[in-house]
């Protein structure tokens, strides 16, 4: 049976399609993908991201457990600093990719992806070390994400946020901070996948509804709404934002995936390093590239992309841009495929589409605004 | 157009028959299910299409689907309007969001259509 987030009553009273995502029940529109996507890029819309799931590693040792587990430098943290890294496993294939949150040397936070709690739990789990406590604690935590240009504004005039007003105008990208009500820890962090300006709210799960109410039904003055999963994934594809399933997965490495910014060989032993290493050495076989549609069709996940009548591999995510009005596509290819490339096509149900590269990111917002 | 009046199909098109001429839409249900839809395909004018033959493409954000005739003739027209602006399908698929003009070759076929209490019934089942 699908699980409820707690905001589950709140998506139902406001008009949200529901649908199962990874085991809950998500909204996947409320107005409408095209309109929600204009919100977030224009206004602030506000998602439901408690599916999302929430691993507290904690005890002696717990940074360089989280550094072992994970290709970015967790050690290079600041306290209350945030990195984007992947999970790879041996084969230096990625198991997730997750943001870590350094509260202190003996105390992180690890929040994957819905789909793969209980993989990356288990994994962490069977490595980690006598006297470390990893605990998943994804049922208890509701986490709403406030997104877009008037994001700040919105979050910072919000009565129960209003107490942390100066910090949040202060917040950094990739920084957070935690704070107290009603006996609870409330974290905030400046974070979010969809290329705006934005926050992430880490709450009890029984304060949730209260807080995110409150931030709709007071944010009409910022144009705040509710925005379901189906513009989630618009949102994250413009900027080129990897979503595990489509660019990443157990057969990808992730510097095939243009994240090698995330890997960081040099700065200690991780899971995955060797075959990263020697992959690197090699160069990877495979990179993902940007292309949009020429004339008819919408590329989609799994359509095949060739070069002068040679398969060179396939869409990983593609949809219509609502901002950019264009068909596209993110495809992994062979790393051969020129970037001047012409006589590329993509197989729309049969037909042969041509496609012309075009540089990831498609889009660029206010993300450091 | 009048919904009660039309003919329904399982793959939630319409069907509005006239002096021999189907015109062809998807229903109310569809275009909220596919959301917004960004692109449409269709058959040109001039073809000749057996019931269930697929006629269209309607690509939106999320998804695709294809359109399937609802009886077998000529393809006549389609509404160069919705190829321009697919949003209308999404605003008003009842009235200016029709697809295409069917001349039928065979009216028995309209026979094996729901009729508007039907269709709501398959609706209905639909959704549970």
């Amino acid at each position: 049976m699908a699980l409820k987030t707690p905001l589950y009553d709140s998506h139902i009273v406001r008009g949200g399609r529901m649908v199962e995502f990874a085991g809950f029940l998500m909204p996947v529109t409320f107005e409408g993908i095209v309109a929600e996507h204009e919100t977030v890029r224009t206004k602030v819309g506000l998602f439901d991201v408690s599916h999302m799931g929430e691993i507290f590693i904690t005890g002696p040792g717990a940074v360089d457990f989280a550094d072992y587990t994970v290709t970015n430098s967790v050690a290079k943290l600041d306290e209350g600093q945030i990195c984007y890294t992947v999970c790879c496993n041996e084969k230096g294939h990625v198991l997730d990719d997750l943001l870590v949150y350094k509260f202190s040397d003996e105390r992180i936070l690890f929040v994957v992806n819905a789909v793969n709690v209980t993989k990356i739990f288990d994994h962490l789990q069977s490595i980690a070390p006598e006297g470390l406590e990893v605990r998943d604690l994804t049922s208890g935590i509701g986490q709403i994400a406030v997104q877009g240009p008037a994001a700040r504004d919105l979050l910072s005039s919000d009565p129960f946020f209003s107490r942390v007003a100066a910090r949040i105008k202060d917040l950094d990208y990739y920084r957070f901070f935690t704070f107290e009500h009603e006996g609870a820890e409330i974290l905030l962090s400046r974070t979010g996948y969809t290329g705006e300006l934005g926050y992430e709210i880490y709450l009890p799960a029984k304060m949730a509804k209260e807080v995110w109410d409150g931030l709709l039904d007071g944010g009409g003055k910022y144009g705040a709404a509710p925005i379901g999963l189906g513009a989630r994934d618009t949102l994250r594809f413009e900027p080129g934002y990897c979503l595990y399933g489509h660019e990443l997965d157990e057969d990808t490495s992730p510097l095939e995936a243009g994240l090698s910014w995330v890997v960081k060989l040099k700065a200690g032993d991780f899971v995955g390093r060797d075959a990263l290493i020697a992959e690197k050495e090699g160069k990877p076989a495979r990179k993902l590239i940007g292309l949009e549609v020429m004339g008819k069709g919408i590329p989609r996940q799994g359509f095949t992309v060739h070069h002068n009548g040679e398969t060179v591999g396939k869409v990983t995510s593609g949809t219509f841009s609502p901002t950019l009005k264009k068909a596209l596509a993110i495809a992994l290819v062979k790393r051969a495929v020129p970037k001047e490339a012409e006589g590329i096509t993509i197989d729309i149900r049969g037909r042969a589409a041509s496609a012309v590269r075009t540089p990831l990111p498609f889009y660029k917002g206010s993300v450091n605004d | 157009m009048v919904p009660e009046e039309c003919t329904y199909t399982k793959e939630h098109e319409w069907v509005c028959h006239e002096g021999g001429i189907a015109t062809i839409g998807i229903s109310e249900y569809a275009a909220t299910e596919l959301g917004d839809i960004v692109y449409i395909e269709l058959t040109e004018p001039g073809s000749n299409v057996k019931q269930m033959d697929p006629i269209g493409t309607i690509e939106a954000v999320k998804t695709v689907a294809e359109l399937f005739s609802p009886v077998s003739g000529e393809i006549i027209e389609v509404n160069e309007a919705i190829i321009e602006h697919p949003e209308i399908i999404n605003r008003d698929p009842v009235e200016e969001g029709w697809f295409l003009k069917i001349r039928i070759s065979d009216p028995g076929e309209l026979d094996n259509l729901f009729t508007f209490e039907e269709y709501s019934e398959f609706l209905g089942e639909q959704e549970d």
